[in-house]
């Protein structure tokens, strides 16, 4: 145990150590650490950020949803009006239809029944006249009692 | 385990010698084989083991350490990075609460204290005779392989420390600061001589107590590991106790180190946070 230049050599390295540690160690690691440090931070603080954003998108959607289901219902109940309208609409139209059908028909009856009178007055005449050349035995003359004849077939 | 020819105290008296380089009774330089040899070197020797082991110890702290600072990354760490980045916050946490001054120098010396300074303790948990008994195979006299252990090493520490403390007394107080600290108080310049008297005194037992309370613990721990050793030849049952022993003061002795590790860095933290407050 004798004290020696051993303690010059020691003092020497211990300085040498100091200074390569306070070069080449420390600075190193304490930037990584702040870096790690600050990059947490940040990170926390996106995750904050990001946590308010989807609560506002939620709240978002949420209204979102909720004016889609108000819309539909919307549509819906005007849809329902129109339908019933349309309904409506096509209900008188056939009624319409139907009248006019009807009406038409009836003047169809009517002129058929007219056409038939007529030519039934027609026959009559005819047969009229020859009922009475019959019963003369002559021949009666239309033409002579034309006047006789269509006094006739207006009676009928 | 003493070796046949060895009595108890030819072994502790070998395992305290350090192997000592230094210029031999005949004039040339070599290594000295006795412990009268290296007592007669005098002064301009130099411990090859304390060197040796204190050096390689030093050099593997600062490879580590480095190899870790290169690969630091803000990213997640690796392990070594994150054992790395442990110490060293834990080293910050402490020079920031203890150390008010602005001193870029504080935390890596604090570190390089700790970390030195631990592994050079540790050294101690490694058996008593591995070492020494390789070496001795190897015709290496002496070899004692804790460097903390010898005065020379922490009285190095501890000077260089205080070389620290005068260095950033001085550039902060201005050498008549500092002188006036030494000789105007506590009792004023009529009490100069008392003055100069006490705080030399405490002055000086800053570095002295650092080396000596590092150097007396792990002296201590040590020859306690060599006593054990000793039993180990007396009996089977001395020698199995002794067995028991060993691993109860090994298992004790890791907080030794580590106390004294910390204890050696706190205070040279806490002297240099002396040197640098200026109102006294």
């Amino acid at each position: 145990m004798n004290i020696n230049a051993t303690l010059i050599g020691q003092s020497i390295a211990f300085f040498l150590f100091v200074w390569f540690c306070m070069k080449f160690v420390w600075p190193p690691i304490m930037k990584a650490l702040d870096d790690r440090r600050r990059t947490i931070a940040d990170g926390l603080a996106a995750a904050e950020k990001g946590k308010r954003e989807l609560e506002l998108g939620e709240k978002k959607a949420l209204e979102t949803i909720k004016q889609a289901k108000q819309d539909a219902a919307e549509v819906i109940a005007l849809a329902e009006k129109r339908a019933a309208e349309i309904a409506d609409e096509a209900k008188e139209h056939a009624e319409a239809e139907a009248d006019r059908i009807v009406i038409a028909a009836r003047a169809d009856i009517e002129q058929e029944v007219n056409r038939a009178k007529e030519s039934l007055r027609a026959a009559v005449s005819e047969l009229a006249v020859v009922g009475a050349a019959r019963i003369l035995e002559k021949e009666v003359d239309a033409k002579a009692h034309a006047k006789l004849l269509e006094t006739v077939v207006k009676q009928l | 385990m003493t070796g046949e020819t060895l009595t108890s105290s030819e072994y502790i008296k070998h395992h305290l010698q350090n192997l000592t380089f230094g210029r031999l009774p005949d004039g040339t330089w070599g290594i000295a084989h006795s412990a009268e040899q290296a007592k007669e070197m005098g002064f301009w020797a130099v411990h090859l083991d304390t060197l040796g082991f204190s050096l390689g110890l030093g050099i593997l702290f600062l490879w580590l350490f480095r190899l870790a600072a290169k690969r630091a990354t803000a990213g997640s760490p690796g392990g070594l990075q994150n054992f790395v980045e442990w110490i060293v916050e834990f080293i910050d946490g402490t020079v920031r609460g203890s150390f008010s001054g602005r001193n870029t120098m504080v935390a890596p010396l604090a570190l390089t204290i700790f970390i030195w300074v631990f592994l050079m303790n540790f050294m101690d948990l490694i058996a008593v005779d591995l070492l020494p008994q390789t070496a001795h195979a190897a015709d290496v006299p002496f070899l004692k392989v804790v460097p903390t252990t010898d005065p020379n090493a922490t009285f190095g520490m501890s000077l260089a420390v205080f070389a620290l403390i005068l260095y950033y007394s001085i550039k902060i107080k201005g050498l008549g600061g500092f002188l006036g600290e030494l000789t105007l108080q506590p009792f004023g310049k009529w009490g100069l001589p008392i003055n100069l008297f006490l705080e030399g005194v405490n002055l000086i037992a800053k570095p002295v107590s650092l080396a000596l309370r590092l150097f007396g613990n792990m002296y201590a721990g040590e020859m306690i590991f060599i006593l054990i050793a000793v039993m180990y030849g007396a009996s089977w049952l001395l020698g199995s106790f002794a067995g028991l022993l060993q691993v109860g003061w090994a298992i004790f002795h890791i907080l030794i180190i580590t106390l004294q590790a910390f204890i050696f860095m706190t205070l040279t933290i806490v002297y240099l946070e002396m040197a640098h407050q200026e109102h006294h």
